[in-house]
């Protein structure tokens, strides 16, 4: 059986290679760049929104004792249920024990990130329940028996020729390859669902501690109707969700939709404080709100990381990562994969096995400019590599490697001499024409690239000649 | 006559010996005394970038002994990311040791090459001459790091004879990431592939940087696909002031020149 590293490599590698994925996904992100431009310009300062955005999330994570409290406090008085998960599997328990004793038959899901981390639908479906996705990028990647592509946007790696096909196949009554006749079919497919399930799982983007109601954003009013349909609501929200104020919207929801999708805000931003009061007409009967720890109070513990809990799922690092857009999101075998998944999944799922998504990157930054929340990501790649060599598994041939790579460079007589004996090397296989061949000491190099031309000369050895000449 | 002593990359010394020696040549004529501590070697950023704090500490400690000896007004480098290494990740690296203090004293006196020349020596035309189309590739560190966009742009810009034209996607990575490349050989060479088919739109002849190692990098990607677009240091270009020189062994040839007299 191969690690996940190994696993990683290959689908890489395969992928990296892809010049039909590679074009798919440029398109897209060309549109969502326009996009973000064209919207960005709405804000009249991007920037002190940004820093206002970093505020608000570190209030609420340096305090999240106080607002969590204060957040569970207000939803129990209007008759809302709230559940402390400390693991993936408590929060599955809790689920799937008040399913079926509900003798809940049907579930319709609104996007969300957290119940992928905690693989709630398995769970359900092993319980006999059918669980209906009802974003439509999450309903595509379903019907393909697929996770999610992209931490918000599901489906990125597909066209619409593709889900022309899948849709053929799984729902049939396609006539073209038009968006708007296809969304028809979902939604046909759908209302059926949302009609007959009894309860409605939805994730949550905000917990606002001052009025004890999450916030829900959508674009396609799915998650209305699914935490209003059934009769009853279910909410997973890790805890890092938490916001101090009601207030703190007006800058989070612009923000959100636009390093989102870009657009000026979401089509739908639902707020949502407890199950149907006596006076309202509509609305679950019960309202169970599932709070998630699962590691993440070890990276609050962690004061050099602790401001990755600030991440908003976005997924813009995601989009102008060059890494992500030539491995997909696939290869990356976590559920959040780009940057923000390469600094977070170590500390959720384990230093050794996901150590070396954060090597794969060339640490360009471009992650770290966009996010809207201002998260240090490609410094936090940097730390986790540093814990990495520290405490996980490495290749006992690159310890030694850059023990004498340290101890060559303490000397620069050393460094000269070492230098001057590898272009020698290096000029004399050149010269015999091995260069590109298995004899290459290059090899892993030029694989991909065209020989060096290896020079005489350093340039210490040229400055000295020259103050000689001179 | 005030002193610049050269911070040369240990990639540079080794393998561009050329881009060292331009450098110097601009700096001289736009009136600096130039020096090359002989003691340095490497800022440690290869063990640093993989982990390998421990090993790389060393390193960062002599550099700032050796440089922080250095009376010269100024500390130029010819790459983005080794001046970022002292500038921004020394304080990190150095956090807890004896010689914090004066690392960070040294990191407010490095500086990248075309953003001392705009910058520090405010001379965007540097007499150069170049009668080229050359394409400017942002390397990241340089762009993200130390916020480096218009200073070479800008030194670009007064050369003779030269087109500046802009590649689409100028400010997306190459895919180079120093030990990144050779860890992840596909993803770095289809990242390069991209770049390079990026500079071929362009219609530029060269493609220049800041940075020696983005370079080698998008030249061994672009002479494997056989492409007529060559690479060239921006300082190779800078060092060019209309002397005979053929198009394509240029700052080669200077080099020789250079070393010879």
């Amino acid at each position: 059986m191969s690690t996940p590293a190994q696993e990683f490599l290959r689908n890489a590698a395969t992928k990296s290679a892809d010049l039909a994925h590679r074009r798919t996904i440029r398109t897209g992100i060309d549109h969502y760049e326009a996009a973000v431009a064209r919207t960005g310009a709405r804000f009249q300062d991007w920037e002190a929104a940004r820093q206002r955005l970093h505020e608000v999330k570190w209030e609420a994570i340096n305090h999240l004792d106080k607002y969590l409290v204060e957040f569970e406090t207000r939803l129990k008085e209007r008759g809302g249920h709230v559940y402390w998960a400390e693991t993936a599997e408590d929060a599955r328990r809790y689920i799937a024990d008040l399913a079926a004793r509900n003798n809940v038959r049907t579930v319709v899901k609104s996007k969300s990130m957290v119940t992928e981390e905690i693989d709630l639908t398995h769970t359900l479906e092993k319980d006999g329940v059918k669980v209906y996705e009802t974003d439509l990028g999450e309903m595509i990647v379903q019907l393909r028996n697929e996770p999610p592509y992209h931490l918000m946007t599901p489906a990125m790696h597909l066209t619409r020729a593709e889900i022309a096909d899948l849709f053929r196949e799984k729902l049939g009554g396609v006539e073209s390859d038009d968006p708007q006749h296809l969304v028809g079919i979902a939604r046909r497919a759908l209302r059926k669902a949302f009609f007959s399930a009894e309860m409605g799982i939805s994730g949550a983007n905000f917990l606002v501690a001052d009025s004890g109601m999450m916030a829900l954003t959508t674009n396609e009013g799915n998650g209305r109707l699914g935490t209003s349909l059934p009769r009853i609501h279910v909410a997973v929200a890790g805890i890092e969700k938490v916001i101090p104020r009601m207030e703190d919207l007006a800058v989070i929801w612009p923000a959100l939709a636009r390093s989102a999708v870009g657009q000026p805000i979401a089509c739908y931003n639902t707020l949502i404080g407890g199950p149907r009061a006596p006076h309202e007409t509509d609305g679950p009967e019960e309202f169970h709100l599932v709070l998630l720890d699962n590691g993440r109070s070890e990276l609050l513990a962690d004061p050099e990381q602790r401001e990755v809990l600030h991440c908003i799922r976005c997924g813009a690092c995601l989009n102008v990562c060059p890494v992500f857009r030539k491995i997909g999101g696939h290869s990356y075998g976590a559920v959040y994969g780009g940057p923000i998944g390469s600094v977070l999944m170590p500390h959720l799922g384990g230093l050794n096995k996901f150590q070396h998504l954060s090597f794969a990157s060339s640490l360009c930054g471009a992650c770290t400019d966009a996010c809207p929340v201002k998260i240090d990501l490609h410094h936090h790649l940097l730390q986790n590599r540093r814990n990495a060599v520290q405490s996980a598994d490495r290749p006992a041939s690159e310890r030694a490697a850059f023990g004498l790579w340290s101890w060559v460079l303490k000397g620069s007589g050393r460094f000269a001499f070492f230098g001057a004996a590898a272009r020698a090397l290096l000029r004399v296989a050149y010269s015999l024409g091995l260069a590109r061949t298995p004899l290459d000491p290059l090899r892993p190099w030029t694989k991909a690239h065209a020989p060096p031309e290896i020079p005489a000369k350093s340039f210490r050895e040229l400055w000295k000649e020259q103050r000689g000449a001179s | 006559m005030k002193t610049v002593a050269m911070f040369i990359p240990c990639f540079v010394d080794q393998l561009n010996p050329e881009v060292g020696m331009d450098m110097a040549r601009v700096l001289r004529r736009v009136g600096y005394a130039v020096d090359f501590p002989e003691a340095q070697t490497c800022c440690g950023q290869p063990g640093f970038n993989s982990g390998y704090w421990n090993e790389a500490r060393p390193l960062a400690e002599r550099f700032v002994q050796i440089f922080g000896a250095s009376d010269a007004d100024a500390i130029v480098c010819p790459s983005g990311s080794c001046t970022t290494m002292v500038r921004n990740f020394y304080p990190e690296l150095l956090a807890g040791s004896s010689l914090l203090p004066q690392a960070e004293k040294l990191a407010a006196r490095v500086y990248e090459f075309s953003e001392f020349l705009v910058k520090v020596a405010q001379v965007p035309d540097v007499g150069a001459s170049f009668p080229h189309r050359v394409a400017y590739h942002d390397a990241c560190h340089a762009l993200r790091e130390l916020r480096i966009k218009q200073q070479p742009r800008e030194l670009l810009k007064h050369v003779r004879g030269m087109e500046l034209v802009e590649m689409p996607y100028c400010e997306e990575c190459c895919g180079f990431g120093g030990t990144f490349a050779t860890k992840f050989p596909m993803i770095s060479s289809a990242m390069g592939e991209t770049k390079a088919a990026n500079a071929e739109a362009s219609g530029a002849e060269y493609v220049t940087s800041t940075d020696s190692s983005c370079l080698m990098h998008i030249e061994g990607v672009l002479r494997l696909r056989k492409s007529p677009v060559r690479t060239i240091h921006l300082a190779s270009i800078l060092a060019q002031t209309g002397s005979p020189a053929t198009a394509g062994n240029i700052a080669h040839d200077a080099a020789v020149a250079d070393g010879a007299r």
